[in-house]
């Protein structure tokens, strides 16, 4: 299954300022979701489709609208997904 | 008028007894980005909003009482046999003290639903807005709890709920161009 192929990610992150007074040890990198309907704008017609059992399991017709998440502080587990 | 499917939406299944994450689930159910809060809504700001966008009002309120439903079904799977200590252990000891193991719309923290969680200004586009708000408030909720969760099937119940945010988000999106669309291009889906 192929979307677009990547025009953008699904993840940022950045790193916040970590002061030597801070009393915890710094948690490194914050993450964040930038899903497909930030960048896609009205939808375009005959986009690829899932099988209709693949698009109710994964809640989305459309492999372009596809997000999957996993926590991103638990070792980023090497599951891409596409 | 509705009808109703005695089946969820996508099935809820729990694989491990962890009340805790009941506890947590129950932003989802009755906090301010819950889905709750959704369901009502769009389902009161469809009759003051231009035509071509009340369906989507209505159909994306349906499913969010949809969504309400598979979240019950977690909070319930998760309390029904926990024993009152077991509820304290997880922190819901003053919610078993009101309700037993009964649900009720609270958030996580216990504060009750209140009418104020949902607007209505009147103005279209104010409105789709804050629905596209509210549905990235509830796609981050689930991120939260997914990351709070260590259960394998529920959390792919809720990423299929997450799923769903992604689109209802990118829908009020649509409805928001189509309701600032110029007469010189017409686009119909």
């Amino acid at each position: 299954m192929k979307s677009n192929p990547k025009t953008f990610t699904k993840v940022k992150s950045y790193v916040p300022y970590h002061s030597p007074c801070d009393p915890c040890p710094p948690i490194g990198r914050k993450y964040y979701s930038t899903p497909p309907n930030l960048y896609l704008g009205f939808q375009p017609p005959n986009l690829p489709q899932f099988s209709p059992i693949e698009a109710l399991k994964r809640g989305t017709l459309w492999p372009v609208f596809y997000d999957f998440y996993e926590n991103p502080y638990k070792k980023r587990a090497g599951k891409e997904h596409e | 008028m509705w009808s109703y499917e005695k089946k969820l939406q996508y099935p809820v299944k729990v694989s491990t007894c962890n009340p805790t994450l009941a506890k947590y689930l129950t932003e989802q159910y009755g906090g301010a980005d819950g889905e709750l809060a959704a369901a009502l809504r769009y389902l009161n700001q469809r009759y003051t909003i231009p035509e071509k966008v009340i369906g989507l009002l209505t159909d994306i309120g349906t499913e969010e009482f949809a969504h309400l439903e598979m979240i019950a079904t977690m909070i319930y799977k998760l309390t029904k046999d926990a024993t009152p200590q077991q509820l304290r252990d997880a922190g819901l000891g003053e919610h078993y003290v009101a309700h037993d193991s009964a649900l009720f719309y609270n958030n996580a923290a216990g504060v009750p639903f209140t009418a104020s969680y949902i607007q209505a200004k009147g103005d279209p586009i104010a409105d789709l807005y804050e629905d596209i708000a509210a549905e990235e408030k509830a796609r981050a909720t689930y991120q939260w709890i997914i990351d709070m969760s260590d259960d394998p099937d529920l959390n792919d119940s809720l990423r299929f709920l997450r799923e769903r945010e992604i689109i209802h988000s990118q829908r009020f999106r649509e409805a928001v161009e189509i309701l600032k669309e110029e007469r010189d291009r017409k686009k119909i889906f």
